[in-house]
């Protein structure tokens, strides 16, 4: 019962913290003065956009390890198909003003010199149709990859190699140029979007709204999936999958849709991601960023979903002034981090916090009534 | 000299009669210089042909030059090739690659030639005379090499003029490779030229059909369409042995590649099929140990270069037991620091070296840079063994053999050291191997050593055929893991299974759809093999419900 109602308060927590979010960056963006210390200056909108999308990431990360026991080290490749999808629609709306001004083809084909459009490219000039496959694309190899790993009961770190393999292979096939979408330099120099320059301050503060908006959404989502009874069955899962095999639940079934539902947010994620950074190439699917969510995630605190994002955002943001003032040293404060979190803070910072939030109630209630203690400690 | 040195001790009047004499003589060798310039031989004629300045009178020249049989020849003929044949006021010059310039008809170093100088152009038409030439100038030479790339040159030019050259060197040559090259030149003579006798191009076609490469086969397959009937089904029959017989050797060659891509990701993968299959967590820092162990290799090669030259052709046997001993240090550490308190969590394991592994990286590009380090190879792994109609390189070899020579030792260790009996004890079942006294944890400590260590001798190898910097390992990682679940957790059988299936299947499927495309389908094919057989090929068989 306690473990709910803090539950509650967190989700009240986060989504107060969010929605000042989504007020004060766009006014302090655009109403205060240029100058004053309360001034936020426009480069700085993205790059919190881009801190959002991350934390949507790690949020569909911590659904399926926090509370599934499925180590992922391949979630940066649906982040990053949903960020192909969107990036297609972009480069449709580029229209005749690439370089080489063909009116229908995206510059790299030209440069390729094919003559038409692949068949692939179909309906992504319809931004309907592109959010769609935002969805759909990750989802469906989520699906076909879960459906054969679980049911063969692929588990640990069997599945955490596989899905590393998966991540790689795809990026080894987005390197090639045949592949129609861009190769090595993917897809970029986008205009605009819904008829909105990408650029533009404007279009830009809208975009970092929406994403906090589907942060929110994806976190009462994740709220609400693991506060249902699929959720303590996921669980369970988490817990003693064998056992819970044995009591009659389709342990496969679980995992598969938690599997497909966690890569449908990072594709949503990457979609919100390219408009914000404006490019979107194979090297997001490199091995090494999908286990850096991994880690922002063990940060904040692995199966608190609040933590999640705060891991996202503290990390990210550590990254940022690192590679600015010490880039040296950046690696070697990321290792660490790893090292650290795993040996010393297995439950994360919130995890940390609530332990001592705990203790420290605990206390209080000792010295109130004593007899309890025993009990409580329990 | 005697008859200045006689006029000095001589009376005046006969001195000046000496005098008169030597002058006279002076002007009559004089006289005869100049007779023979006016009697100029086809040499000289030739060589005159070159002022003209056209491609025509060029080509002519050359071949003139190079019939005349004077020493001089190649020199010429070579001189053209470079660009330093020089004409002006109507004589030819060579300029030497000392910068002398000598007159091309008599030999002499020329001083300052009056006038201005330009080179002989030449065009593909005069090129190829000039390839043509040269073979047949140097077929006689007494250099071997020489003549062999003349044989080539000849073969190359199908030039029929050289064909009496071809012969008398044939009936001279001792040398059995380069006779076999002057034959199949005459063979590729005979078969281009019209008026050949029959039988000779009969012969032919046999000669190129023993000769049996790329080149044969193309000239088989293109042979004059005036060629009769007979000859083009013999040929034919002759270019389709070839081709049999060089699809053979690709095969042979991709099945080699395939075998050392193999030895290389068993290499990589053998001390992570240990850890692995002992303690059940992913060591994501092997890859840092194997860099470990090229970076020892670069270490040591720099001592030996400043301090002990000599030693340079053992300095990879110096290496070996280095880099067991730094990798296989640093991997102890690391399982006392940091692993031993992860057990029976093997997610965070797998984290933890990561982020181990990411600190390692960083260390060796802050200590040694970003860029590649210059690993040399010793003169006894340079070279390469030529079999039929493929080369095989001495390193790729080495590479082979040090590979199966660790794969062995470490299943001798395994099978009969008391180390390797507790380290399968422990691989099998942790917990019974803990309550038949054996210290599980010492064991694990010292599996995950032995691991690393085979890491770190695996690099002094990959220091020979990659890059040496910090992201070697990387390269590795991923690759490994496919070995080690492809072959089944805990069992070297399956390692040396996986990396040999992997590495020849990779090589076979290279030809045919691209190094990309050929990986990305063998990534594909794991994942969908570990769907089937989710403990991989070699599974330990168990009876408990969780591994």
């Amino acid at each position: 019962m306690r473990t709910q109602s803090l539950f509650d308060r967190q989700t009240t927590v986060v989504l107060s913290l969010l929605a000042a979010a989504a007020i004060l960056v766009p006014a302090m963006n655009g109403l205060a003065l240029p100058g004053s210390a309360l001034h936020l200056s426009d480069h700085l909108v993205p790059l919190l956009g881009k801190y959002v999308c991350f934390a949507l990431l790690a949020l569909s990360v911590d659904l399926i390890w926090g509370f599934c026991g499925i180590l992922s080290l391949g979630h940066g490749a649906f982040f990053t198909l949903g960020g192909y999808a969107m990036g297609m629609y972009l480069m449709r709306q580029i229209g005749p003003r690439g370089v080489y001004a063909d009116p229908v083809l995206p510059d790299f084909m030209v440069f390729l010199d094919w003559k038409e459009l692949p068949w692939f490219w179909y309906g992504f000039d319809w931004l309907p149709f592109a959010a769609l496959m935002v969805l759909l694309v990750p989802g469906a190899l989520a699906f076909v990859f879960g459906w054969f790993a679980f049911r063969s009961r692929v588990t640990g770190v069997y599945f955490s190699i596989i899905t590393q393999a998966m991540t790689f292979a795809l990026m080894l096939a987005f390197f090639r140029n045949d592949m129609g979408l861009g190769g090595n330099n993917g897809l970029t120099d986008f205009k605009e979007i819904l008829g909105f320059p990408v650029q533009a301050g404007s279009t830009r503060i809208v975009l970092f709204v929406l994403s906090v908006l589907a942060l929110a959404g994806g976190y009462l989502l994740c709220r609400w999936v693991v506060g249902s009874t699929f959720g303590k069955v996921l669980v369970a899962i988490r817990d003693a999958e064998s056992r819970t095999r044995f009591l009659g639940y389709r342990v496969e079934h679980y995992k598969l849709a938690v599997f497909t539902l966690s890569a449908m947010l990072a594709g949503v994620a990457g979609a919100l991601y390219v408009p914000q950074v404006g490019i979107i190439n194979p090297s997001e699917f490199a091995p090494a960023n999908s286990i850096e969510v991994v880690i922002w995630v063990a940060v904040g605190g692995r199966g608190t979903l609040a933590g999640a994002i705060l891991g996202a955002l503290l990390v990210n943001a550590g990254k940022t002034w690192f590679t600015a003032a010490l880039p040296e040293f950046w690696l070697f404060a990321l290792g660490g981090l790893f090292v650290f979190v795993t040996l010393f803070m297995p439950r994360g910072i919130l995890g940390a916090a609530s332990d001592l939030w705990e203790r420290s109630s605990q206390k209080l209630r000792a010295r109130r009534s004593p007899q309890s203690v025993t009990h409580a400690a329990e | 000299m005697r008859a200045a040195a006689a006029a000095l001790t001589l009376p005046p009047y006969e001195a000046h009669f000496m005098i008169v004499l030597r002058n006279f003589l002076q002007a009559f060798v004089l006289l005869l210089g100049m007779a023979s310039a006016a009697l100029a031989g086809p040499y000289e004629e030739a060589l005159l042909k070159f002022t003209n300045d056209s491609y025509a009178d060029t080509d002519a020249a050359i071949g003139a030059v190079a019939a005349s049989g004077n020493p001089l020849a190649v020199d010429v003929v070579e001189a053209l090739r470079d660009g330093r044949l020089l004409v002006g006021s109507g004589q030819v010059f060579v300029r030497r690659a000392s910068g002398d310039l000598i007159n091309a008809a008599t030999g002499q170093t020329w001083g300052n030639p009056t006038g201005e100088l330009k080179s002989v152009r030449v065009n593909n038409r005069v090129r190829r005379a000039i390839e043509a030439a040269l073979g047949s100038l140097t077929l006689l030479s007494p250099d071997a090499a020489k003549r062999l790339e003349a044989a080539r040159a000849v073969f190359r030019s199908r030039d029929e003029a050289a064909l009496p050259a071809l012969e008398e060197a044939i009936a001279q040559e001792g040398h059995v490779p380069v006779r076999n090259a002057l034959e199949t030149a005459r063979a590729a003579i005979l078969l281009s030229k019209q008026d050949a006798l029959h039988t000779q191009k009969l012969a032919a076609v046999e000669t190129l059909r023993d000769r049996g490469d790329q080149e044969a086969l193309a000239l088989l397959s293109n042979l004059p369409s005036h060629a009769p009937l007979e000859i083009m089904a013999a040929a034919g029959k002759a270019a389709e042995g070839i081709r049999a017989r060089l699809a053979f050797w690709q095969a042979f060659q991709n099945v080699w590649y395939g075998i050392s891509l193999g030895s290389v990701l068993l290499l990589a993968a053998i001390g992570l099929a240990i850890t692995f299959g002992t303690m059940g967590v992913i060591n994501m820092a092997h890859g840092e140990m194997v860099m470990l162990g090229a970076y020892t290799t670069f270490m040591v090669q720099e001592v030996i270069r400043s301090y002990f030259p000599g030693l340079f052709g053992a300095s990879l046997l110096i290496a070996l037991p280095l880099a067991f001993l730094v990798a296989g240090s640093v991997g102890l550490l690391i399982e006392r620091a940091v692993i031993r308190f992860l057990y029976g969590r093997p997610l965070e394991t797998l984290l933890a070296t990561w982020g181990i592994s990411l600190i390692l990286q960083q260390g060796v590009r802050t200590i040694f840079g970003p860029t590649n380090r210059e690993v040399g190879t010793p003169a006894w792994m340079s070279g390469a063994l030529d079999i039929g109609a493929i080369s095989l390189t001495y390193n790729r070899i080495a590479i082979v053999v040090f590979a199966f020579s660790v794969f062995a030792i470490l299943l001798l260790v395994l099978r009969y050291t008391s180390l390797g009996l507790y380290v399968r004890a422990v691989t099998q079942n942790r917990r019974m191997a803990g309550s038949m006294g054996i210290r599980t944890s010492r064991i694990d400590a010292l599996a995950f050593g032995l691991g690393s260590g085979v890491a770190g001798i695996a690099g002094v190898a990959l220091s020979q055929i990659d890059n040496v910097s910090p992201n070697l390992g990387q390269s590795y990682i991923i690759d490994s893991f496919m070995v080690v679940v492809f072959g089944g957790v805990g069992s070297l059988w399956g390692t040396l299974v996986g990396a040999m299936t992997l590495g020849i299947a990779n090589k076979m499927l290279e030809p045919y759809a691209g190094a990309v495309l050929g990986k990305i389908a063998l990534l594909i094919a794991i994942i969908v093999f570990i769907q089937r057989r989710p403990r991989g090929l070699f599974a330990l068989k168990g009876r408990a419900v969780e591994a």
